[in-house]
């Protein structure tokens, strides 16, 4: 945390009166798994029907977008297309899978300036189905988004810049593969209580210890899913959330930070930005990481939930693994992580932010069944993109926390 | 004509000499080679020899099937000018790269073009 600059938390706290303005008005996913037959395009559009239909409103009454793509760089056009609207607000940043979290901000004053009513964010990918798919998209991308200070040496991106820190990690802290492996099994113990997972087979430290090698120390239980699925919200200034007919979701805080693109370039492998976007957006929040009912982080690897877990606040630098230790994360532990068994059981479709922010909902909402905490009323969200480095990071509060 | 920072590294590579670039007016060495100086703005920045020893900061080991060249080690490294880069510690088992491990630099080829490797260092320093 030391690294954050004053003004840098003063710069958030300016941002105090947007607290509570905008509410999440509606939420839904499609097609998460397997959809077999479906696009990109089709998984979005479906998803933000279902979610302009949860928020009681129609097609026609969306005049603000933020979506993107990992293929498509102007992928806001073919969207507006499809859906047939005509937006006054287009947000179109493309950051990896924090996006759709650092979205939140600049629609939110939108919202609160009038340029618009609702802001529909969108994401929607069929990566597991795609014929142009995982591996296409990788060897393309070496032309489109050059990284020629790694790309010669074969690091098998993104998988092998998280192994890296995780080394790293393990070297300074004395992190072991069983706290690693805490990770995935705790996801996955939260994954069979969600009928939406992709992965509920029972899953334990041995399994994920002894699973196929990928980098080490990471195996391939270590990595996220490769699934499809889609996935919406809807947003609204915080008075016509409370006419519409779903909860609202209060939007308390927002922050995004990037301190570098390769994992070469990255200061410090044991400090992501998220020590910076977390305390900007607790700042803008007025609250802290002992507040939250619930954390919601961008898992695409088991080391992500550690640095998350301690750049966010709920434990000190180096902590982590202590922390998730002994279930600490799996149901009935010290704090509900990734409820929906998170990218690495549910659903991961290239860029896993909306998904995270789609579980916050729910659960804040009390409607998720059998995984649904008895305390929800409020949630940190956290978005990962690139290879650690993008962060993003939303604080979500129920009607009691404004 | 000016070459971009990454057509000047290559060539120099390519001709078997590994340079960094360094800022005159902090002193700082700068990689990724880049037209700004990312510790003060200042620009233009000078290319210089790299010494070429360093300390593994990092490591992995990526699996390979073996009929496609077996495991290989990807290594972040920690050079003595003080600037981090990518790239592999050769010359050992790939698993037997670890932390805090001295190496040292050299210019290989790899498809007619410049490509820095390392290996363990000779003299191990202070490891």
């Amino acid at each position: 945390m030391s690294r954050v600059p004053q003004s840098h938390l003063d710069a958030a706290a300016v941002n105090r009166p947007l607290r509570g303005r905008v509410a999440i008005a509606g939420a839904a996913t499609y097609g998460c798994g397997e959809a077999p037959g479906m696009d990109d395009m089709t998984l979005l559009v479906r998803a933000a029907h279902a979610a302009v239909a949860d928020a009681g409103l129609t097609m026609q009454d969306i005049d603000g977008l933020a979506t993107c793509s990992v293929n498509a760089s102007m992928w806001t056009m073919p969207v507006i297309e499809h859906l047939g609207i005509n937006p006054t607000y287009v947000d179109g940043t493309m950051i990896g899978g924090s996006s759709f979290i650092a979205h939140l901000l600049p629609a939110m004053r939108a919202l609160e300036a009038g340029q618009c009513k609702a802001v529909l964010v969108c994401y929607g990918s069929a990566q597991r189905s795609a014929t142009f798919g995982r591996k296409e998209g990788v060897a393309a991308r070496r032309f489109l988004d050059p990284q020629p200070y790694e790309h010669p040496y074969e690091p098998v991106l993104p998988v092998a810049a998280y192994a890296l820190a995780a080394a790293r990690h393990m070297h300074e802290f004395g992190t072991t593969r069983e706290q690693l492996a805490e990770v995935a099994v705790a996801a996955r113990a939260w994954a069979q209580k969600n009928p939406e997972a992709f992965m509920r087979d029972p899953l334990t430290i041995e399994d994920v210890l002894s699973a196929r090698p990928i980098a080490s120390p990471l195996g391939v239980r270590d990595c996220c899913l490769v699934t499809d699925g889609g996935g919406a919200i809807v947003l609204t200034r915080a008075e016509r959330a409370r006419d519409l007919p779903r909860p609202p979701v209060y939007v308390l805080g927002n922050a995004t930070a990037i301190w570098n693109r390769q994992i070469s370039c990255m200061p410090d492998l044991t400090t992501t930005a998220a020590a910076q976007s977390g305390a900007q957006a607790f700042a803008m929040a007025g609250l802290k990481a002992a507040d939250m009912d619930m954390a919601q982080v961008y898992d695409a690897f088991t080391i992500n939930t550690i640095l998350f877990l301690e750049d966010l606040g709920f434990c000190a630098k180096g902590e982590g693994g202590a922390f998730v230790a002994a279930g600490g994360i799996a149901p009935g532990g010290r704090l509900a992580v990734n409820t929906n068994g998170g990218g690495l059981s549910c659903v991961h479709p290239g860029m896993y932010g909306i998904f995270a922010l789609i579980e916050a909902v729910r659960q804040l909402r009390g409607e998720t069944g059998a995984r649904q905490l008895s305390k929800h009323r409020t949630a940190v969200v956290h978005g990962n993109g690139g290879t650690l480095s993008s962060q993003s990071t939303a604080v979500l509060g129920t009607a009691e926390t404004l | 004509m000016h070459l971009s920072a990454q057509t000047h590294y290559q060539a120099e590579l390519d001709a078997g000499r590994f340079c960094l670039q360094h800022c005159p007016q902090c002193q700082n060495h700068v990689f990724t080679p880049r037209e700004l100086c990312p510790h003060c703005g200042a620009s233009p920045l000078r290319w210089v020899r790299a010494s070429g020893l360093g300390t593994v900061y990092s490591a992995t080991t990526i699996a390979r099937k073996a009929d496609a060249g077996g495991n290989y080690n990807v290594a972040l490294i920690d050079l003595d000018e003080g600037v981090r880069m990518m790239s592999r510690v050769e010359g050992v088992a790939p698993e037997a790269v670890h932390i805090g491990q001295r190496v040292q630099a050299h210019v290989a080829h790899k498809d007619g073009r410049g490509l820095v490797l390392f290996q363990p260092a000779v003299q191990g320093g202070a490891e």
